[in-house]
């Protein structure tokens, strides 16, 4: 199974048959298990990465520091819900060090990041303050260099 | 001392454009940035001078430590390993050293296009010993024995094998190693893809019973952890034949490059993932091009190391030479002829599978056109 999860995760395109091939598997084993995972909500959807830089796509990205006060019994977990059910947040952990919240924000404009935040995010009640960092540039998205991979120059023929 | 004989092909394809390379003889990976990181760092602090002529003592202490828990091998690192400038060089050595004039070194065929001209620069003469695909390509204890002469005075070993992919495990190595011992022959063992074996382990032939003392091992970082470029190699041996190897060494080359050295020393320090991640990534190939080539109408032995299918072109009627040419011109697709590997190389090309998976399944396809043109 983990072996399996692992090449979906690296290409999520890749299909039952080639990864049958790849691990030695009968495709209806490989169909099984993806299936199974899929269920499980163990494989929990597939997507893309792109480069929306390269498509002229104007956006911008806030990582966002959120101090929280946990509340008794919940904990961080209900505050934490209350903000990843905005669509505007991207990604939500829960950290340790100095900040409580590690929230992934995107927006089509500065304006509108920073009116999140202001209106929705930090008056909350639980929330004791908040550090919004603008994102500058994104070099490396989920494991994969936006650049692409770094290819060695080999020569074309050797023994 | 012939040409090599591939340089007709690499004109050939520097002249192309859209040639899909399975002719190459090295991983498709950069150097671990951590490993070329150690080498990058060890330039910036001034590590731009000569090592010892054995290499730095540090990286032949961890080589020990790596040849103990790997093999269960003692080798003294003050006295029984030496740095070398890629295994290449190792074996230049190791023949030089030990080969008198005249005297004769037993190889398998098809092998590394090194070994006969290296025998052969170092006055000896070489004695190729056919492996068939009928045997995995492993080399016969008893087709040895019946080419013994009062001149043998060694066997090359070669498993993993560049070009068959053929491995020899324990039991095979064995034979070999009785018959070293009771004809008291040298062993030189090139285990330079000792890490790339697929769902089995590497025997290193110094590790079996009695072999060690007439054993020069020879290995490298090249191929495991994507080194080629850095160029650092080993041999392992007695001490007295080791003093013998570094004395050609410390006049012809000094030392291996510091900076080479000190990514090595990272590489086996903290290697180990690296390696398995990529070896996992050969494996996953390796099933895919043996099953296409197999589909397509070449029919090709399951190798289990190194990083080559090996398939038999006989179904074609043509010559390895003639293949690889006019697979090269009508569909674009790069591969090496056996015979390049020697006589018993006929009727093979070599497919390296350190290519990406969407290449190999597009070469498959070009492949797969030539063959319904040129099947008989």
């Amino acid at each position: 199974m983990k072996e399996i999860l692992k090449l979906l995760e690296a290409n999520a395109r890749i299909t039952p048959e080639q990864i049958a091939t790849m691990l030695g598997r009968t495709v209806a084993e490989v169909e099984q298990v993806i299936r199974k995972a899929e269920a499980e909500r163990i494989i929990v959807k597939y997507k893309t990465i792109i480069n929306w830089d390269k498509v002229g796509e104007e956006g911008v990205w806030a990582f966002i520091e959120v101090k929280i006060q946990p509340q008794r019994d919940r904990g961080f977990d209900e505050v934490a819900e209350r903000i990843y059910r905005f669509p505007e947040t991207y990604s939500v952990y829960l950290v340790s060090g100095d900040y409580d919240l590690a929230v992934l924000v995107r927006g089509r404009t500065m304006q509108e990041v920073a009116g999140f935040v202001a209106q929705k995010l930090a008056p909350m009640e639980s929330v004791q303050g908040t550090v919004t960092h603008f994102l500058l540039k994104r070099y490396k998205v989920d494991g994969e260099t936006l650049e692409g991979e770094e290819k060695p120059k080999r020569l074309p023929l050797s023994i | 001392m012939p040409p090599s004989g591939i340089r007709k092909f690499f004109d050939l394809i520097s002249s192309m454009e859209g040639v899909i390379s399975l002719g190459v003889g090295e991983p498709d990976f950069v150097t671990p940035w951590h490993i070329a990181e150690a080498g990058v760092f060890g330039i910036e602090q001034g590590y731009t001078t000569y090592t010892s002529n054995y290499g730095l003592l540090e990286l032949r202490a961890e080589l020990a430590r790596h040849l103990r828990e790997g093999y269960g091998l003692e080798y003294d690192p003050a006295t029984e390993l030496l740095i070398t400038v890629g295994v290449s060089e190792a074996l230049d050595l190791a023949l030089r050293a030990v080969v008198n004039p005249g005297e004769e070194v037993i190889l398998p065929d098809p092998s590394y296009v090194s070994y006969i001209p290296c025998t052969i620069l170092a006055g000896g003469n070489p004695v190729p010993v056919p492996t068939v695909e009928e045997e995995e390509f492993k080399l016969q204890a008893g087709e040895v024995e019946r080419r013994l002469t009062e001149h043998t005075k060694a066997i090359l070993l070669s498993y993993p094998n560049n070009p068959t992919g053929a491995v020899m495990d324990k039991t095979d190595l064995l034979e070999i190693a009785e018959v070293a011992r009771r004809h008291d022959l040298l062993v030189i063992s090139d285990e330079i893809y000792s890490h790339l074996v697929y769902g089995m382990e590497h025997t290193c032939f110094a590790s079996l019973p009695g072999a060690k003392e007439r054993t020069i091992l020879l290995g490298g970082f090249s191929k495991s952890y994507a080194m080629t470029g850095w160029r650092v190699g080993f041999a392992a041996g007695p001490p007295e034949l080791i003093e013998a190897l570094m004395r050609v060494h410390q006049y012809t080359i000094m030392c291996a490059p510091i900076m080479s050295q000190m990514a090595a020393l990272e590489a086996l320090r903290h290697g180990e993932e690296a390696v398995r991640k990529m070896v996992e990534e050969y494996d996953h190939r390796r099933r895919i091009i043996v099953k296409g080539l197999n589909e397509i109408g070449l029919s090709c032995f399951n190798p289990k190391g190194a990083f080559y299918a090996f398939p038999s072109i006989r179904a074609t009627g043509l010559s390895s030479d003639e293949f690889a040419e006019r697979l090269l011109l009508e569909e674009k697709v790069a591969v090496v002829p056996g015979s390049t590997f020697g006589e018993c190389g006929e009727g093979y090309v070599r497919c390296c599978y350190a290519v990406s998976i969407p290449e190999i399944e597009e070469a498959l396809e070009r492949m797969r056109r030539f063959l319904s043109r040129n099947c008989r």
